[in-house]
């Protein structure tokens, strides 16, 4: 059984969303995609400055077994990148919901974050897989 | 029903992560494929490798048996012990299988077959042996556990007993000796060091836990694939099969032409695609940015195209390889499609790490 904090959202394609209280919104993957992926091996993460829409894909996690899309889950300009990533993506491994985060979304609609999953949705999404 | 071999229990003690593999269910990881990895190339790792088939051909026949069915030569082997890596091959020169055979004798051999391609093999050698004095038996009896890494035989021998130690004392690379229970051979699949061990059914799950004791670390297949793709190591099924010749697989070197008259099964073919030059040949491929090269991905050489046959991110050089079957007239460069995009790679020999080092320019 994955671990699921609950004050996060999450997307069915298992990123999941914090809402910081500078208002900006952090994006990773979640628990149990980094145990599906297994170990990382390169984070290919967007440009700060990039518009992107809920849905786009706009990164990529690659692993050792294969090159795996992340979905921006919300719409909005890329504000930051998580840089520790490009020396350590392991990271993505060993703590997916902390110091594995991928970027930052200054979110145009603050209202699309209703629209994602609570951590019981979600562990519903990851138990019909 | 799936198979489990004998030291399934202990994998599942170890905590593996188990799969699906070719009707087996066997460890990926155990927690790490790329700790794994590395533990094999700067220390001392093993893997349950007892899904792998071995045969004995024994009989009055049996030198001149396996001299038509294989493409190297076993009158190579002159000294009881001493293995060979060879291919089977078909008569339209496609490779049923890659196997090690160990001579014991003229009337007796062990041969160490893929766990995927059991039947056929089997099958194959039958219908071949018809005209020969031979009996292929399958022995089922034993497990087998290779130990692998710079530290593998310092370790294992902290738990052999005296006459073990004596009998694998100074053996040289590719020999197997029976030393009491155990045969112990000095082959692999890493490109390192180190023994693959057959052990007695009954007594796996025992010797397993005896090397854990000697801090041998538990590895899984994620592992194994990336340190035999490191190793230039072909993969059966993947880097080649039935339908690929030798010539196209970096296996010419499996094959031995002379002396002339011996007609082992396919020559015809092979000898007629050495002399036209007609096959594709296997490369290695070394991308040193971003991504990484996976099976199945097309490489463009001018205007004709190969095919990625293994790809992984390289643990020991951090960067991705790969091996691909492609047209004789590569260069020192080639394109890869991937992910939408098309990618300069470096063509090298299908060799990259040896004994933990890298190994092209």
């Amino acid at each position: 059984m994955s671990n699921i904090p609950t004050e996060l959202k999450f997307a069915t394609t298992h990123e999941w969303v914090r809402k910081e209280t500078d208002g900006l919104m952090t994006i990773g993957i979640s628990e149990h995609a980094q145990e599906l992926l297994g170990d990382m091996v390169f984070v290919d993460l967007p440009d700060v400055g990039e518009e992107v829409s809920a849905g786009d894909d706009c990164a990529v996690a690659e692993s050792v077994k294969a090159a795996s899309d992340i979905y921006a889950p919300i719409s909005g300009q890329i504000v930051a990148v998580n840089e520790e990533l490009e020396g350590s993506p392991e990271l993505v491994n060993s703590d997916p919901f902390g110091d594995g985060w991928l970027f930052k979304i200054k979110p145009s609609d603050e209202s699309e974050l209703e629209g994602l999953l609570d951590a019981e949705g979600y562990q519903n999404v990851i138990d019909e897989d | 029903m799936i198979k489990k071999t004998p030291l399934h229990a202990k994998h599942v003690e170890c905590g593996a992560k188990l799969v699906d593999f070719h009707g087996w269910e066997m460890p990926l990881h155990y927690g790490s494929q790329m700790e794994e990895h590395h533990v094999v190339r700067q220390d001392a790792g093993m893997f349950d490798v007892s899904h792998m088939t071995i045969v004995e051909v024994t009989g009055t026949d049996a030198n001149s048996f396996l001299r038509k069915l294989l493409a190297n030569d076993v009158n190579k082997l002159q000294k009881p012990g001493k293995a060979l890596y060879t291919p089977m091959l078909n008569e339209q020169g496609g490779v049923i299988d890659d196997l090690i055979v160990y001579f014991f004798d003229q009337t007796n051999y062990r041969l160490v077959v893929n766990s995927a391609t059991r039947d056929k093999d089997l099958e194959w050698m039958q219908k071949v042996a018809k005209n020969f004095e031979v009996n292929i038996l399958e022995n089922a009896d034993y497990a087998m556990v290779a130990i692998q890494g710079p530290q593998a035989k310092e370790r294992v021998a902290t738990k052999l007993s005296e006459a073990q130690k004596a009998a694998v004392d100074g053996m040289k690379p590719f020999f197997g000796v029976q030393a009491d229970d155990l045969f112990i051979a000095t082959t692999g699949y890493t490109g390192e060091d180190g023994y693959e061990i057959m052990v007695p059914k009954a007594q796996a799950a025992d010797f397993w836990q005896l090397m854990l004791d000697a801090d041998i670390k538990p590895c899984g297949l994620g592992a194994r694939d990336t340190l035999r793709l490191e190793a230039g190591m072909n993969l059966y099924g993947q880097d080649m099969d039935d339908t690929v010749s030798p010539l196209a697989a970096n296996m010419a070197w499996t094959i031995t032409w002379d002396p002339e008259e011996r007609d082992f099964v396919g020559r015809t073919v092979l000898e007629q695609q050495r002399a036209n030059k007609s096959t594709d040949k296997l490369v290695g491929l070394v991308l040193e940015e971003k991504g990484v090269l996976r099976a199945g991905l097309k490489v463009i050489v001018g205007d004709q195209e190969g095919v990625i046959t293994s790809g992984t991110f390289s643990p020991t050089l951090g960067h991705s390889i790969a091996m691909a079957r492609v047209p004789r007239s590569i260069g020192e460069t080639a394109e890869v499609e991937m992910r939408k995009k098309h990618v300069t790679v470096k063509v090298t020999k299908p060799a990259f790490v040896r004994a933990g080092k890298k190994i092209f320019d």
